[in-house]
Parts: structure tokens; C-alpha cells; sequence
């Protein structure tokens, strides 16, 4: 049975109480695509190094389901803009974002990625922005993984709420600041998290 | 360190050798523009220079000089452990009759130099098997490492997105203030003309960066 409103195809099941769980349409979608996040990694600079760091098992992105690097863009969900953009290169980084299958997300990881950086010169893209649309900016040069951790959190959560409006990762508020001047090791349990209007950003996981 | 590669080419080529010194160990010999292959030549198969190595070469703007463009190499012999640096000026302030012999007969390994030359400054190399640009684009225009290349100036090969279209401001702010954060500033020739840009130390290439280039 299903039946629509404002919108949203709401999905009811019908059977016992136990057992079954009821959402909107979307939302299971958008739930499915945020833990599913298949990646084009698009490495062209220094950046390339924290990528492999996160991606590795310290740092570990599978942990948001977006473990798999998928090298053809028709398979690829999440492109991941890696380092310096050349104005030679920007040709090929358009035709791939074109090839990639909607929905499409687009990751600006680091400075010069998402703004040309220190580069302000004849050979550079000043920020990815200028070709493709991006839908979320790490900065830092490079950005450390942690950082990138909260580039991939911000991007799930604009996606289950659908949004597409272009973010910028912000610094994280440093424990060691804020708990006074107890060394790291003192506040190593400390975790803090980032909120934006009383919802905690890329919470459910922990 | 030894100057033994600066008397032997004086002794060798006597007038052809413009000008040389020797700062902190390193040799350096200006040479005649028509002399350069010969020079070369003679560098790499005298036995007791044995230059075997072609290291790098460049080309550096004065545009208040005349010839205007430097084209800079740096050699060393692997076998007798020693280096030099020559240097050769081309180009009237139009760059007319910036040519020189190409070296790649002597050292293969100058190919691909001589190009990035070629391509960065604008100097033609006769006798090259290749000579194209290796950096930039073939649609690119002009010379990019000449003092008179607008700094900012960029020739994107994809037309860049609108605000309408992005539905954000895309306008770049410059990572640094007009001076670059440098004493001596970023320097648009064109702009800065009556003020000449002289010296060797602003006589720059392009500076070694992390990553890209």
C-alpha cells in the first residue's frame, strides 16, 4: 500500500507490529546512498598521500561504507577531487565528472582543489568550482585525515537530508583549547563534535 | 674549487667567452650565442672535462637588458667530480632572433629541457628532433615565464562555470596580498614598466613547489 503526500511516496507495510519498520521512500534511499558511497578518487598532487592515509586501516573511510575505489566513473558515486587541478588537466576532470551516473556527489579535498590554493597563476584552476559543481570543501594543504573524516560526515549528512547546497568543512574546536591546559594525553577521552542548529553533524556513529 | 673548466674553455675559445667567475664554488662561464654548440662540445668530449651530465637548463627574462633572455645549463662530470655552470644571452627586447643550436646531439638528455625552454621563454632551439611545448598546452598562447606575461593572466582550456549557474560566488581571492608577501613583490611587467625589475635576484624562474609545478 502506498500513498503520497507533499511530495514523498510513503511506503506502509502492512503485518505485526514486530518486525517490520516503516520510512519514507526517500529517506531509505538517501540512507542507502550515504553508507554506500562508491569513490573516484581523482589523486593529482600531495593531497594523493592523506587520501591513502584515509582510506587506509588507521584512518579507515569504510567505516562510512566508502571503502570501494572504483577506477571507471560510470561505477563511481562520490568523486573525490584530489590535489591541484592544471588548466590542462581540466578537460579530463569535466569529461569524468560527465560520465559519472546520477546521483553524483563531488568532494573538494584540500586548498587547492577547492580554491587553486597557493597557485594564483597561469597553469592552475583556481578551485574545482569553476568546472564541475562541488558539493563539499575539505580544507588544509593537505587536510589531515580527521578533517577528511569530517568532510565524508558532512557530505552523508547533506545527503540524507538532500541537501546540495555547497559546504565548507569547519575547524574543529581543539579539546586541549577548550578543557584548559591539561597536556592531549589528559583530554585523550574528550570527544567533541561539531553541531549546526542542535543537530549533531555526522552523528550515528561512534 | 677547481677552475680548471673556466681556464681550459678561456684558453680554448678566447674571445667567444664573454665573461666568467667563480662564487662559492661554483664556475660559471657566459659564452657567445653562436658558440654554444661548439662550447658544448667541447665540454663534454675534452678529456679532462668530461662533462657527461647534462643537469638542467633554463631560461631567465632581464627585459632591461640586451640580448634579453639568459638560457642557463648546468653540467657535471660523473667522472672526474666536478661542475659548471654556462650561461648564453639571446633575443632583442621583442625576443627576435632568440635561437641557439640545440645540444640534444651532444646529450640526449637535453630533449626534454630544451623543449620546457622553448616552451616557458620562447627560445627556438635549431636542430631539435622535437621541438614542441611539454607543459602547457598546445593552444596556449605566449610564453609564460617572460617578464612580460601578465601574472594572473590564465587561458583556461574549459570555459569556467557562471555564478548563475554554480548559484554560489566563485570570484578567487589571492591566497596572498599584491606583494605575494615577498619584498620584492609580484610584478606585472606591463603594469610596472617606468620601475625596472633587475638583479639577479629577481631574475626568477619558476620557484620549485611541493607536488605541482
Amino acid at each position: 500500500m502506498s500513498e503520497t503526500t507533499g511530495g514523498h511516496r510513503t511506503v506502509t507495510l502492512d503485518g505485526n507490529e514486530a518486525g517490520f519498520a516503516t520510512t519514507k521512500l526517500d529517506a531509505l534511499l538517501n540512507w542507502a546512498r550515504k553508507n554506500s558511497l562508491f569513490q573516484y578518487p581523482f589523486a593529482t598532487a600531495c593531497c594523493g598521500m592523506e587520501f591513502f592515509s584515509v582510506a587506509g586501516p588507521k584512518y579507515d573511510i569504510a567505516r562510512f561504507g566508502a571503502e570501494a575505489p572504483r577506477f571507471s566513473p560510470r561505477q563511481a558515486d562520490l568523486l573525490w577531487v584530489v590535489g591541484t587541478i592544471s588548466q590542462r588537466q581540466a578537460p579530463v576532470l569535466r569529461r569524468i565528472y560527465e560520465q559519472m551516473m546520477e546521483p553524483k556527489w563531488v568532494m573538494a579535498f584540500g586548498t587547492c582543489a577547492s580554491c587553486g590554493g597557493f597557485y594564483d597563476n597561469y597553469t592552475t584552476v583556481p578551485g574545482i568550482d569553476k568546472i564541475i559543481p562541488c558539493d563539499v570543501y575539505i580544507p588544509g594543504c593537505p587536510p589531515r585525515p580527521e578533517a577528511v573524516l569530517d568532510g565524508l560526515m558532512l557530505l552523508q549528512a547533506k545527503i540524507t537530508h538532500g541537501n546540495r547546497t555547497p559546504e565548507i568543512v569547519k575547524p574543529r574546536e581543539d579539546p586541549a583549547q577548550k578543557y584548559g591546559n591539561g597536556s592531549p594525553s589528559q583530554n585523550s577521552n574528550v570527544t567533541v563534535r561539531r553541531s549546526k542548529g542542535g543537530e549533531i553533524i555526522g552523528g550515528g556513529h561512534s | 674549487m677547481s677552475e680548471i673548466a673556466l681556464s681550459r674553455l678561456k684558453e680554448t675559445f678566447g674571445e667567444a667567452i664573454l665573461e666568467t667567475h667563480s662564487y662559492l664554488g661554483d664556475d660559471t662561464a657566459v659564452v657567445a650565442p653562436e658558440q654554444w654548440r661548439n662550447v658544448c662540445r667541447f665540454l663534454r668530449e675534452d678529456s679532462v672535462l668530461q662533462f657527461d651530465m647534462f643537469i638542467d637548463l633554463c631560461g631567465v627574462d632581464y627585459p632591461d637588458r640586451e640580448p634579453r633572455m639568459e638560457v642557463v645549463a648546468h653540467l657535471v662530470s660523473t667522472t672526474k667530480n666536478h661542475r659548471v655552470r654556462i650561461k648564453t644571452r639571446v633575443g632583442d627586447s621583442e625576443m627576435d632572433g632568440a635561437e641557439l643550436d640545440s645540444v640534444t646531439s651532444i646529450w640526449p638528455g637535453a630533449d626534454w629541457l630544451e623543449r620546457e625552454v622553448y616552451d616557458m621563454s620562447g627560445v627556438t632551439f635549431r636542430g631539435h628532433p622535437d621541438l614542441r611545448r611539454i607543459l602547457m598546452y598546445p593552444e596556449f598562447v605566449g610564453h609564460p615565464l617572460r617578464k612580460d606575461y601578465p601574472a594572473q593572466k590564465t587561458q583556461p582550456l574549459v570555459p569556467y562555470r557562471t555564478e548563475e549557474e554554480a548559484g554560489l560566488p566563485l570570484e578567487k581571492l589571492a591566497p596572498f596580498r599584491e606583494d605575494e608577501g615577498m619584498s620584492f613583490g609580484r610584478k606585472d611587467w606591463t603594469r610596472s614598466h617606468g620601475e625596472p625589475v633587475t638583479g639577479d635576484g629577481v631574475g626568477l624562474r619558476s620557484g620549485g613547489s611541493h607536488g605541482a609545478d
